[in-house]
């Protein structure tokens, strides 16, 4: 049986992991880009617009009806309404052909850790072919299934198992 | 790296050196002699003593544990050889006590046994304690380092030994000494395989439900010995313990992507099982650990593979359109357990190794999820889902489904290595949501929550340590 020693098994584990910490995923709403100073009065007051970069993370949050769909319990079809959503999606996917996206599929609480983290690949998954047969290449788009694991709204509620079942597609930058 | 053994003699048997008894312990107990001119009634002969561990428990055994004295009070890594002497009884009253089977004395309650006493029991005074069972054992330091720990059970109503064990242990290891000692009477008096040297893997979880940090651990399963794996940077799940309890298969997100990963507990070091392909998880070895079996979810389908331990192409087991995930071997390694819901919702199945055979065994109402195979091989155990989540068991064929708690959310059964008791994890409801590690004995009584530094889930149970 091997010898074990905490400290150095515990640094082992720092090493093997530290370098994986995830990135942040919206890089571009950390500060406007440095080659254009913020315009604080332009005349027109949309000083906003001004800072969001076309094309950027911000850009497609503020420009699509909504970054997320969601779904009935245990189903993971694109109903009417997350379908009007995807279009707006797609339309701004096909507007900056070289923006890539990740589709994150999450479930609500009342299911077993290994089927949420199939439900929510179906979740994911259902939302990218979707967006495929609007035009957009699959291939600017991964999916990623958090299961049960990152909830949105952190009540035992209908209410709040309505919003975890969600896909949330997040342009990267 | 430093090779850690526990030599164990049976009172005939010895490594190397003459038997370890016959040269220092204290002589056997004599047998008491009947009363001048009287033989002893056959008819007043104590029954044996064993307690029963079918149905329900009707009452815990009443045994004696008191601290175990040693020859000569020697300094150790560990502490004074006569303080380790009343900590091991700690630790075997512990583990009686909480396998619900027994009702210890513990050595807080007893007067201290002198050393030449563990094989002379004052069989009259310990009746007079209302134990019906006596564990008496030493410690003793040897001259390379090491300990020995004896130790010995008696039937104090029939004033006779029931078997004795004998085990060497680097300080270190001296609670692996009393989970050994335990074992040996636990076995010897219930007639079920032992569990009380073995680790659990789980996942330590702590803050705010939306954003969980969770960090793989290990622990004794008397939660001694606890240590942290991860740092809390990756979100970790479902970790499960190789059969040589050299590494640990488990699921990780790092990097922002999901797979299935082995941790050599030795080293630190891990490595991915399956790369270039869609999101892996679900895993776990077979018997004989030469395969991981995991799940991997592509295209929206999530299906069963496996792969051999050593690495290499996985091989597809299951082809459903619909959900496959959660496999469990069979202790002989020729079947599968796993949950589909093929048939419209959640739903155990079981098929060979090599992935033929595919049939349903759960046809009651509502769902069922993360089936295990028990190590005996008598029992799936699962959670099933119907508004709440509950933990029950069903032969591997389907019948005699029982269900053994009823709380809002009882999930991810694991087995102990005697098949015996089931350790899950139970959600609270609400925003806090926290989760901690619970034990139930197969029969559905000695509900107990096991105490974990922050909150818990995914307990794995590994296998008994040789």
């Amino acid at each position: 049986m091997a010898k074990l020693t905490t400290k150095l098994m515990f640094t082992a584990a720092l090493l093997a992991v530290a370098g994986c910490a995830s990135k942040p995923k919206d890089i571009a709403t950390l500060g406007p880009s440095t080659e254009a100073p913020p315009q604080t009065s332009s005349g027109t007051g949309s000083t906003v617009t001004d800072t969001v970069v076309p094309g950027s993370a911000a850009d497609f949050r503020r420009s699509v009806a909504s970054d997320t769909i969601h779904f009935a319990l245990d189903m993971y079809d694109i109903d009417p309404e997350a379908r009007a959503i995807l279009d707006t999606q797609a339309a701004w996917l096909l507007k900056y052909p070289n923006a890539r996206a990740t589709i994150e599929g999450h479930c609500d609480e009342r299911g077993t850790r290994e089927y949420n983290l199939a439900l929510g690949d179906r979740r994911a998954t259902a939302a990218k072919n979707y967006l495929a047969a609007k035009g957009v290449d699959p291939s600017r788009l991964m999916t990623i299934s958090y299961g049960k694991e990152r909830p949105i709204a952190l009540g035992s509620d209908e209410a709040s198992w309505a919003q975890n079942r969600r896909a949330v597609t997040i342009v990267l930058s | 790296m430093t090779r850690r053994t526990i030599f164990c003699w049976t009172a005939a048997a010895a490594l190397g050196a003459a038997p370890l008894f016959a040269q220092t312990a204290p002589p056997a107990a004599p047998v008491p002699a009947p009363a001048a001119g009287q033989a002893v009634p056959q008819d007043q002969t104590p029954p044996p003593l064993e307690v029963s561990v079918t149905g329900g428990i009707s009452a815990p055994l009443p045994i004696a544990i008191p601290a175990m004295p040693t020859n000569a009070a020697v300094a150790t890594p560990a502490g004074s050889t006569d303080a380790l002497g009343r900590q091991l009884a700690d630790v075997m009253t512990a583990d009686l006590k909480n396998s619900g089977l027994f009702n210890p004395l513990g050595p807080d309650r007893l007067k201290p046994v002198a050393y030449g006493e563990v094989t002379a029991p004052q069989f009259d005074y310990w009746g007079g304690t209302g134990a019906q069972a006596l564990v008496q054992g030493f410690v003793r330091a040897n001259g390379d380092g090491t300990l020995t720990v004896g130790c010995y059970l008696y039937d104090v109503a029939a004033r006779s030994e029931l078997v004795r064990q004998g085990f060497v242990v680097t300080p270190a290891d001296w609670r692996r000494a009393a989970h050994k000692c335990a074992d040996t009477i636990y076995a010897r008096l219930t007639g079920e395989g032992p569990y009380f040297d073995s680790r659990v893997a789980y996942v330590s979880e702590t803050g705010s439900k939306g954003r969980r940090i969770k960090r793989l651990a290990i622990m004794d399963q008397d939660g001694a010995n606890h240590r942290f794996l991860t740092n809390g940077q990756s979100i970790v799940l479902t970790p499960r313990f190789a059969p040589n309890q050299q590494s640990i298969v488990y699921m990780s997100f790092i990097g922002d992507k999901p797979a299935v990963y082995v941790y050599d507990v030795g080293s630190g070091r891990q490595r991915l099982v399956v790369n270039n392909v869609g999101t892996t998880f679900a895993p776990r070895f077979s018997p004989d650990g030469r395969w991981i079996l995991f799940s991997m979810a592509t295209g929206g389908n999530t299906d069963i593979y496996r792969v051999s331990s050593a690495g290499g192409t996985p091989q597809r087991l299951t082809n459903a359109p619909g959900i496959d995930t959660g496999g469990s071997y069979s202790p002989d390694g020729s079947r599968i357990v796993f949950e589909s819901d093929r048939s419209g919702g959640q739903q155990l199945y079981v098929m060979d190794a090599d992935g033929s055979n595919q049939r349903r065994i759960s046809f009651g109402g509502g769902r069922y999820a993360t089936p295990v195979w028990s190590p005996r091989g008598d029992l799936i155990a699962f959670t099933r889902v119907s508004g709440n989540f509950r933990i029950g068991i069903m032969s591997p064929n389907g019948s005699g489904e029982k269900l053994l708690t009823d709380d809002w959310q009882d999930e991810g059964p694991s087995w102990s290595p005697n098949g015996r008791v089931l350790m899950f994890f139970r959600a609270s409801q609400g925003s806090s949501g926290k989760a901690d590690l619970w034990s139930v004995d197969l029969t559905g009584v000695n509900l107990r929550r096991i105490p974990t530094p922050l909150d818990g889930s995914d307990p794995g149970w590994g296998p008994l340590r040789p």
